[in-house]
């Protein structure tokens, strides 16, 4: 009997049990379809996360103050002495001591209140220098940035981001408006260009002035030298790590700190930070593919359970086609094909309904599933494999089958 | 093709070629501590060309004398030559083999897919013997023109009566020229209209060349045979008479004469 012929004879039989194999069918379609859309789930919500992380800028490090050992209490907050300084950022700049290192932009923050004419708006104001553009892959929608010359002088201007000033000034425009922040009267010179929401912080709300201006002229206080953090660009992808060890090595050595777990400052590249957001998605994305997987089992074990049914409901025909001359191998061979058809039909019907949702799914909701070739190739295979194993035993229990066994019950 | 076979000019009726030899054939089966003697020692042989009933009560082994001849099953001692091949101590997958090419099986209930059109049922066979798709369907019509169904090819056995069924089934025999046509019990489902219609069927199977073997316990139905063998207790009570063929010299008639009374 050629193979043509047992798959057309277990595709008969298959059909005349429609409704039996449906089920199955559909047993093994939810765990696939399960599978690719819980890897889709997961894998989508990690490159959301990946790519506000590369918004920030790309072959950022960010230099925090406060050690890594230590809880985060010192960090950021106005008024706590700042481990970090003016200095530090500066000596950062020097490329004899530093040659991987392309840009520095320290920066401040503080919330403020900014009034213009009879509108006020709450904002982060950032304090920083010229290179901070460049450094965040920022851009100017128009007007100018901060120059060098601003920081020197503590100049009385400021940057606004796009949605800032779209709040104070609507759709007239803020260029060569004024606004009052804490008393002192700013001029606005430039506005941003919008960037997009990062999630946590909002790129499009805030106002940069001269990182002196802030300090000096706006909040002064214990911090006047002091920074928040200090971002720095290395040159390229690949100098990233020789970068972190530059600054790393810099910053101790200003800091006269010997041991490097003594250290007042961490240093955080962006795979770090993508790491440790994404490491939640991660681990759901595991837990819910567990799931999925388990589901596929329970569908496997479905399709076993069907060809049980179906080799003792079929004794007769068994019998009947072992007197007729078929050898145990094909009666085994025949069934096999059954089951497989089985596994192949639910993984492909898996596979159109998870990708069919995963396309769907996104137009009702915010949420993004990506599809994974793998985790779609590999649903598909195991569908597959679940028919071909879980097929072995009832086919083999066919195949052993004496005829005359097989003839006496009718 | 089996024209050539069953054409009644051609039938080479070789009368002393024997076809099925069975020599001390025993079975013997076991279950846990018991163990019962189905067949001991039954010796006989079926000659080619022959119609043989092999008739007995129930419970006398008749029924594991026809596994044995059918090969669906293997004696437990003695030797079973089929065509020449001693096919008593063969396995599954080789015994598939020999019902596949040399017997043609007639059942009770006769055992049709149901899902299957006539053709398709009398083309199994064929299929299990690699016979490409074009000639089985020939062949697999062919044979149900020889039984009167050219007419039905296309219907399914539920669409059929009882009789056309048991019809379907001889020539899903046919088709594949055996040596052997083994019809167990044919007309035991059948009313008397159809039984008489499926032995007039048989008789004239026989008449064509084909060796036919039938198991019943209807003595009138036995009676239509040339010669009725009689198994009684695990015995052949009696290996019966071919009236019109000399077979006074068979050994095996001389053996199995010396058990018992005969009828």
């Amino acid at each position: 009997m050629s193979w043509s012929e047992s798959l057309r004879t277990a595709l008969e039989a298959l059909r005349l049990h429609r409704m039996r194999s449906t089920l199955t069918v559909v047993g093994i379609m939810i765990g696939v379809a399960a599978v690719i859309l819980t890897v889709g789930f997961g894998q989508g919500a990690q490159d959301q996360v990946k790519s506000q992380i590369d918004s920030l800028g790309s072959n950022l490090l960010v230099i925090s103050p406060g050690s890594s050992t230590s809880s985060g209490g010192i960090r950021g907050g106005l008024g706590s002495a700042s481990t970090l300084t003016i200095a530090d950022a500066e000596a950062l700049n020097s490329k004899v001591a530093a040659p991987d290192i392309a840009g520095v932009a320290p920066q401040t923050q503080s919330s403020a209140s900014l009034t213009a004419g009879t509108t006020n708006w709450t904002t982060s104001v950032v304090g920083t220098t010229q290179s901070w553009l460049d450094v965040r892959s920022q851009k100017l929608a128009s007007g100018r940035f901060i120059t060098d010359e601003d920081v020197a002088t503590q100049a009385a201007v400021v940057v606004l981001g796009a949605t800032t000033s779209q709040e104070l000034f609507g759709p007239r425009g803020a260029l060569d408006q004024t606004v009052v922040v804490n008393g002192t009267t700013l001029s606005v010179v430039g506005v941003l260009e919008a960037s997009g929401s990062t999630g946590t912080s909002n790129n499009d709300d805030q106002a940069i002035v001269p990182i002196s201006t802030a300090g000096q002229r706006l909040f002064g206080g214990t911090s006047r030298t002091g920074v928040q953090a200090i971002y720095v660009q290395a040159v390229d992808q690949a100098s990233l790590s020789a970068a972190y060890q530059e600054a790393n090595t810099l910053l101790l050595a200003l800091h006269g700190t010997t041991n490097p777990t003594d250290a007042d400052f961490t240093i955080t590249s962006q795979d770090s930070l993508v790491e440790a957001a994404t490491s939640v998605d991660k681990t759901m994305t595991l837990l819910l593919g567990a799931v999925a997987a388990i589901s596929l089992l329970v569908g496997g074990i479905g399709v076993m359970n069907i060809m049980l049914v179906s080799v003792t409901e079929r004794i007769g025909e068994i019998g009947l086609r072992k007197a007729l001359g078929a050898a145990p191998r094909i009666i085994r061979r025949q069934f096999m094909l059954e089951a497989s058809v089985l596994g192949l039909a639910g993984g492909a019907a898996g596979v159109a309904i998870g990708i069919g949702l995963a396309f769907g799914i996104p137009l009702l909701s915010e949420q993004t599933i990506s599809i994974s070739i793998p985790a779609t190739a590999g649903a598909l295979v195991v569908a597959i494999a679940i028919g071909v194993i879980f097929g072995v035993y009832p086919a083999d229990r066919a195949a052993r089958m004496a005829p005359i066994d097989a003839l006496r019950t009718d | 093709m089996s024209s050539q076979a069953l054409a009644p000019g051609s039938a080479t009726l070789a009368t002393t070629d024997v076809v099925l030899a069975l020599r001390d054939i025993g079975k013997t089966y076991t279950s846990g501590e018991l163990s019962v003697e189905a067949l001991r020692s039954v010796s006989f042989d079926i000659r080619a060309g022959e119609y043989v009933a092999i008739t007995g009560p129930s419970g006398s082994g008749k029924s594991t004398l026809m596994h044995i001849l059918g090969c669906l099953d293997i004696p437990s001692t003695g030797a079973y030559l089929l065509a020449g091949d001693d096919v008593s101590m063969m396995d599954e997958a080789h015994l598939a083999h020999i019902r596949n090419r040399r017997i043609g099986f007639v059942f009770q209930r006769f055992h049709l897919m149901a899902q299957l059109s006539a053709a398709r049922n009398v083309e199994l066979p064929l299929v299990y013997a690699n016979v490409p798709a074009l000639e089985r369907r020939e062949r697999a019509v062919e044979a149900l023109a020889q039984v009167g169904l050219r007419d039905r090819t296309e219907h399914r056995p539920g669409e059929l009566s009882g009789g056309q069924q048991q019809r379907v089934a001889v020539a899903r025999a046919l088709v594949t020229e055996p040596d052997l046509i083994l019809a167990d019990e044919p007309t035991g489902n059948l009313d008397s209209v159809a039984s008489a219609d499926v032995l007039a069927l048989l008789d004239e199977v026989n008449a064509l060349g084909r060796t036919v073997v039938l198991i019943t316990h209807e003595p009138d139905v036995a009676a239509r045979a040339q010669r009725i063998i009689v198994v009684r207790d695990g015995y052949v009570a009696d290996a019966g008479q071919n009236d019109q063929r000399d077979l006074q010299s068979t050994s095996s008639l001389k053996a199995t004469k010396s058990w018992g009374p005969t009828l």
